[in-house]
């Protein structure tokens, strides 16, 4: 199976507090994923639940505590960021804190066509702006000159993308890119990504906490909770048939556009979030309607079920029974 | 659901900005009719910048500069009377502020003060509100509120920062409901929380309004909240209501072309069916559209669409849509 990155037993881990009264906090804890080539993969869950550092990390903003990157098959270095040199760039989550508001908007995509010497005389970068542009919707007349506050934030989220997409990325990593984006215009910023995929092989690392665009847009996804990845798999297995109870419970609380499908039910919130990450074994265990003792003892594992990856031990005996059954098939 | 408690009558509010010399005005609520009933939630969506914010202000008689009143009025009916609000006092507009009308707001860090303790902000509260003699009662009456609401008491010992995000915004929201006031107005209150925390937060707000039996009015772009919670929903576009029904309605028989965008473009689950956005960018207040705001990005419009704004057609009991498409043979207003 081919693999364009390869994220490798990740790990981050925070230090909160003076020198007397340190706090640990494992923000990543021990993930492991990849993306393919033209594919678009989703890292979704609630806020702190350590995706945006994972993203950081894979852009190189941040240094990992261990673990490693591993960008088509070549590991990343000390000193050199794979993002920087491979054709990895980023979409942030706020168009507008993205662009200086005091410095035109095609300044930026002149300053990546002079870092990666993407042209030879100015013509030939208008060009090439010209083309990205196009392909979000827009064309370089449109901002020539033009400053961040004469555009909304869904085409200044396009500019974005199409600045992202100068140096011809195989990889894009959109932290939240909708989120501050107008319900009337996030489809399109959306509609983007599905078309780059489709029609220019480009990937996506979509990170997000919003499930049903992720499952709009996305072919495989992985739900974090407290810097672990708790599920992963399709959108279809992930998505439409949770297994891990934090999967159900977050699939459940989405208000869904409907209101025949009310929420029903009581649910129970976590008081303080620091209890969450510094629990043994589950960090579910606390909220799980399903609690078992081995729970707040032992971190699970990842279980295979149906072909989705889940870490809860509710599946430990389901898989060892699957064990026993491809043993017995064997003889 | 009861008679209006609040209404709102060709209601029109500007920002009056001064810059360099020149004035720009932005219109943020222009005639905007209203009309919210007891014990009722009333949902209003809309994009960032479409004036909702700026409408609550209005509808809360919290109209400050630069924002001012430039036409139409704010009743409220309390105790069987009816009340313009733009004819009370400062003094008036305090005393009804909390005990009939509370606002929750969108950002629980800023309402809470940083460095007092949570039992202190009430003890603050209470003291400015209800004639409480002793500090042990302030206690008393805020804990019994908190554990009415299921939070647990012992929060009041904590600062806020000690709190999670959803905690906050469910103490805010204990806040607002302490004195038990007819209308709760809530401006994005679950908008920066997660989906887990504001369904809990939804929750909070659904069992505080059948409890108190009053009105919620409830602001926030996130349609799936307002299917979840709303019983009427009023969409609003560049600073005017375009559409107001029932929320089966709404989502199943949206009308206005605005609308129908909104509701088509939600990814809606086990459905991967292309979803296409409105086209174009929203209007700019300070300079809207001429006639319907709509019309630049509308694929329906037509030449009477750039001249006049529609007034609104009823199509169905408690269902009225400001568009021509609609309004053919009954142009003007229909009530």
């Amino acid at each position: 199976m081919e693999k364009l990155l390869e994220v490798e037993n990740l790990t981050k881990i925070f230090t909160l507090g003076s020198v007397l009264s340190r706090v640990k906090i494992t923000a990543v804890d021990n993930i492991s994923f990849f993306i393919r080539p033209a594919e678009i993969f989703a890292l979704a869950g609630e806020s702190g639940c350590g995706k945006s550092t994972t993203a950081r990390i894979i852009m190189g903003f941040e240094r990992a505590t261990s673990g490693a990157i591993i960008h088509n098959g070549r590991r990343e270095g000390k000193n050199e960021k794979v993002w920087f040199t491979e054709g990895i760039q980023a979409i942030f989550q706020d168009p507008f804190a993205t662009f200086n508001p005091l410095r035109t908007v095609e300044r930026y995509f002149f300053e990546t066509i002079q870092n990666y010497r993407l042209a030879t005389s100015k013509q030939e970068a208008i060009e090439r702006i010209d083309a990205k542009l196009r392909l979000v919707g827009l064309t370089y007349d449109d901002l020539a000159g033009k400053y961040p506050s004469e555009f909304s934030g869904g085409q200044l989220q396009r500019i974005s993308i199409a600045r992202a997409l100068l140096t011809d990325p195989k990889l894009i990593i959109a932290d939240e890119p909708v989120s501050m984006v107008d319900a009337s215009l996030r489809m399109s910023i959306v509609n983007l990504f599905k078309r780059l995929r489709d029609d220019f092989g480009v990937s996506v690392l979509y990170i997000t906490h919003d499930l049903a665009t992720a499952y709009y847009v996305c072919d495989r996804i992985a739900i974090m909770f407290r810097g672990k990845i708790v599920e992963m798999g399709t959108v279809e297995q992930v998505l439409m048939a949770p297994k891990h109870p934090y999967t159900q419970l977050l699939r459940a609380s989405i208000p869904e556009a409907d209101p025949a499908r009310r929420w029903q039910g009581v649910i129970r919130l976590s008081d303080i979030e620091q209890d969450e990450y510094l629990r043994q074994g589950c960090r579910f265990a606390g909220r799980c309607p399903h609690v078992m003792d081995v729970c707040r003892r032992v971190t699970p594992p990842q279980f295979d079920v149906d072909g989705a990856q889940v870490a809860c031990h509710l599946y430990a005996e389901m898989s060892r029974s699957d064990e026993v059954l491809i043993a017995s098939q064997g003889q | 659901m009861g008679d209006a408690i609040l209404r709102a009558e060709a209601l029109r509010a500007f920002y009056a900005l001064d810059i360099y010399g020149k004035t720009k005005i932005i219109q943020a609520v222009n005639d905007v009719d209203l009309e919210i009933r007891e014990n009722e939630v009333y949902g209003i969506a809309g994009e960032s910048g479409c004036g909702k914010s700026t409408l609550l202000k209005a509808l809360a008689a919290a109209i400050e500069p630069p924002l001012r009143l430039m036409g139409g009025k704010v009743v409220y009916r309390v105790n069987g009377a009816e009340i313009d609000v733009a004819t009370l006092s400062q003094e008036e507009k305090r005393r009804l502020r909390m005990t009939y009308i509370a606002y929750v707001p969108q950002g629980s860090m800023s309402v809470l003060n940083p460095v007092m303790r949570i039992r202190d902000t009430y003890r603050d509260f209470i003291e400015s509100h209800l004639d409480v003699r002793q500090k042990g009662e302030a206690f008393a009456l805020a804990r019994e509120h908190l554990v009415e609401l299921g939070l647990p008491p012992k929060i009041l010992d904590a600062y806020p920062h000690q709190l999670s995000g959803g905690m906050r915004q469910r103490v805010t929201i204990a806040l607002a409901t302490l004195l038990k006031p007819r209308i709760i107005i809530g401006d994005e209150p679950t908008t920066a929380l997660d989906v887990v925390v504001q369904r809990g937060v939804v929750q909070l707000l659904r069992d505080v309004q059948s409890r108190l039996k009053n009105t919620i009015v409830l602001v926030t772009h996130d349609m799936g909240v307002h299917a979840n919670i709303a019983d009427r929903i009023g969409i609003m576009y560049a600073g005017k209501i375009v559409e107001e029904a029932s929320t089966e309605r709404i989502f199943g028989a949206p009308t206005h072309p605005y609308t129908r965008y909104l509701i088509d473009s939600l990814p809606r689950f086990g459905d991967k069916t292309p979803r296409e956005s409105v086209p174009g960018s929203p209007p700019s207040l300070a300079n809207p559209p001429s006639g319907c705001p709509f019309h630049p990005r509308c694929p329906h419009a037509m030449e009477i669409c750039k001249r006049e704004m529609p007034g609104f057609t009823r199509v169905a009991p408690d269902h009225r849509v400001a568009c021509w498409l609609v309004g053919e043979g009954s142009y003007g207003k229909a009530a």
